[in-house]
């Protein structure tokens, strides 16, 4: 069993100069980066989950408002999408039988969170709901099956991220964001042990006094690597081939049997 | 494992950390029975995997996986003990291609909707009741006569019944029979139609159809069995392969080879055990295992809501 490496570290390029896509609002010069040292992380089948920590800085502060500890920002974490069903089961002659589904689409299929507060002492709800931000406030979006009533999509989207955090695919961990000087910041995210592989999407937002300046974001590579991850892919990538094999293995492990044991 | 034998091995497909040692076990112990009873195991292992928290798609189809494994050596031996009528087994396996392609195409449709774990479990239960009820009734029996000093006469030779006035008859050398067609395709297709849905060989229902339908000598019912088995399974796990990418060969692995070794020593001990005996145990042990899927399915779930990835995209499950 290989022990995974206890913290990933991703070192930031504390890059200078801002990013075009930023907003800029005139007076606000705080700009707000994260980098990666490594756009890709390869995680051995061993892996139990572990802390990924996030480096970021905050530029062109206030001082004032700085020490006030005005500023606040949430890094997330957010894996690729993927299209969901939700289940519930119903007792049919006593028996638990999966009965009413709500599938939805594009759904990040894991999403971690960190923060310097408690979201709701960094902004209002509405400004969390404007940018999707927080397990509360993503988007879930159902696929109309035309069977559904909006009771039951109301009841079906309300279990999705309880569904998600109970996997633990889902979580949030504010006060994980720390300045450790007046420019540099730490983030520490979870990264699950069923972290979904792919492209994942690292975001930083910015609030000054409650209000959302702007966000910077970066991509991070997901693979998985080792044995078991190759004959995963095997099996998907070259399904017919990969049965023949199984085929394969079972008759000559048969044969063996009988070749080791043989009394006849 | 008392000894800190605490080896994890990750399954692949499965996506789960198991112990290897309670696996290689699990296919030891089921390997011991199959040996001596002469039975295939698949109906013990792939509930077994499930009470293991192996997924059921996955249990199903690496339980055909492995079967082949048994099954071939034990096809193999009658072949060469010439106790396996190979046109009745190639009838067999027509229709049981057949019955496992449907067999297939089901079980893609009860993933999708979401409803294969219920199916499979009581596809399971219903089986492994009946089997079980029925094998302990008539070892019962058996051991009643023995005890009253009576013979059993199991097989009344040259008794025919509707089957037999059935068309299409072609004549079986092997085993003496002259049968119509529709019978053998129809019971190769049911067999195959269990073997892809539950990842069985299905040699505990051929075995006393053969007998009790077809009238096929005893000596010839298990070596063609096993032929037939050998096929379909065979057919069964390239289609999850390439249907489900469900067959887990590191799982299989370990099953297989706790499996042959387990079988070698069964086959010694059943040799010594008296028969009847032995048939009420098997019994026993299937009826136990039947009721613990059932009562799963009457519990209530630690949680009424699950979910899964929608399969039209799914890309890693």
């Amino acid at each position: 069993m290989n022990t995974p490496a206890a913290a990933l570290i991703l070192i930031i390029a504390l890059a200078a100069g801002q990013q075009a896509s930023a907003q800029q609002l005139p007076g606000n010069k705080e700009t707000v980066e994260i980098g990666l040292s490594t756009d890709t992380i390869a995680i051995t089948s061993g892996f139990r989950g572990t802390d990924l920590t996030v480096f970021g800085a905050l530029d062109n502060a206030d001082p004032l408002i700085q020490r006030q500890g005005r500023y606040d920002i949430v890094v997330v974490l957010q894996g690729p999408e993927r299209d969901f069903v939700v289940r519930r089961k119903d007792r049919f002659f006593g028996i638990w039988v999966n009965a009413e589904s709500v599938s939805f689409q594009h759904i990040p299929a894991s999403y971690s969170l960190a923060s310097t507060r408690n979201l709701q002492d960094i902004a209002t709800p509405k400004i969390f709901g404007q940018l999707s931000l927080g397990v509360n406030n993503i988007f879930y979006e159902p696929i109309p099956d035309g069977f559904g009533s909006s009771e039951s999509l109301k009841e079906f989207t309300k279990e999705l991220p309880r569904l998600k955090l109970k996997q633990r695919l889902y979580n949030q961990r504010p006060g994980d964001v720390q300045f450790l000087s007046s420019t540099l910041f730490r983030a520490t995210l979870s990264l699950p042990a069923n972290v979904p592989v792919g492209k994942h999407i690292a975001r930083a937002y910015l609030f000054r006094n409650g209000e959302f300046l702007r966000e910077s974001s970066t991509s991070l590579n997901i693979v998985k690597a080792g044995l078991e991850f190759r004959i995963y892919r095997a099996a998907n990538q070259y399904s017919l081939l990969y049965g023949l094999f199984a085929v394969f293995l079972a008759v000559v492990t048969g044969w063996m049997g009988r070749l080791v044991f043989r009394k006849d | 494992m008392g000894l800190g034998f605490a080896l994890g091995i990750y399954l692949p497909i499965a996506e789960i950390s198991v112990n290897v040692f309670v696996l290689f076990f699990m296919g030891a112990a089921v390997g011991f029975l199959s040996g001596m009873f002469g039975v295939g195991g698949g109906f013990l292992i792939t509930p077994l995997l499930i009470f293991y928290n192996i997924p059921p798609a996955v249990a199903v189809a690496t339980g055909a996986n492995q079967v082949i494994a048994s099954s071939f050596s034990g096809a193999l031996t009658h072949f060469k003990r010439g106790t396996l009528d190979v046109k009745l087994g190639s009838l067999l396996v027509v229709g049981g291609i057949a019955g496992a392609g449907v067999g297939i195409y089901v079980f893609v449709l009860l993933r999708e909707l979401g409803q294969l774990d219920l199916i499979v479990s009581l596809l399971y239960v219903v089986f492994l009741s009946t089997v079980g009820g029925l094998m302990l009734y008539e070892s019962l029996q058996a051991m009643r006569r023995t005890r009253a000093g009576q013979l059993s006469n199991l097989k009344k030779p040259g008794q025919h019944n509707w089957v037999h006035r059935l068309p299409f008859k072609m004549r079986f050398r092997a085993s003496k029979i002259y049968v119509s067609i529709i019978p053998v395709l129809v019971l190769g297709g049911a067999i195959g139609f269990l073997s892809s849905i539950m990842g069985v060989g299905g040699g505990f229902i051929m075995v006393p159809a053969m007998i009790y339908l077809l009238k096929v000598p005893t000596n010839v019912v298990i070596g063609t069995s096993l032929y037939q088995i050998v096929f379909v399974t065979a057919f069964t796990t390239v289609m999850q392969a390439t249907t489900n990418q469900s067959v887990d060969i590191v799982l299989a692995m370990l099953l297989m080879t706790g499996g042959v070794i387990g079988a070698q020593y069964g086959a010694r001990i059943g040799q010594k055990l008296r028969g009847e005996q032995l048939r009420a145990l098997l019994a026993m042990l299937v009826l136990a295992v039947g009721l613990r899927l059932a009562i799963e399915l009457f519990v209530t779930p630690d949680d009424v809501y699950s979910i899964s990835i929608a399969l039209a995209t799914r890309a890693a499950q």
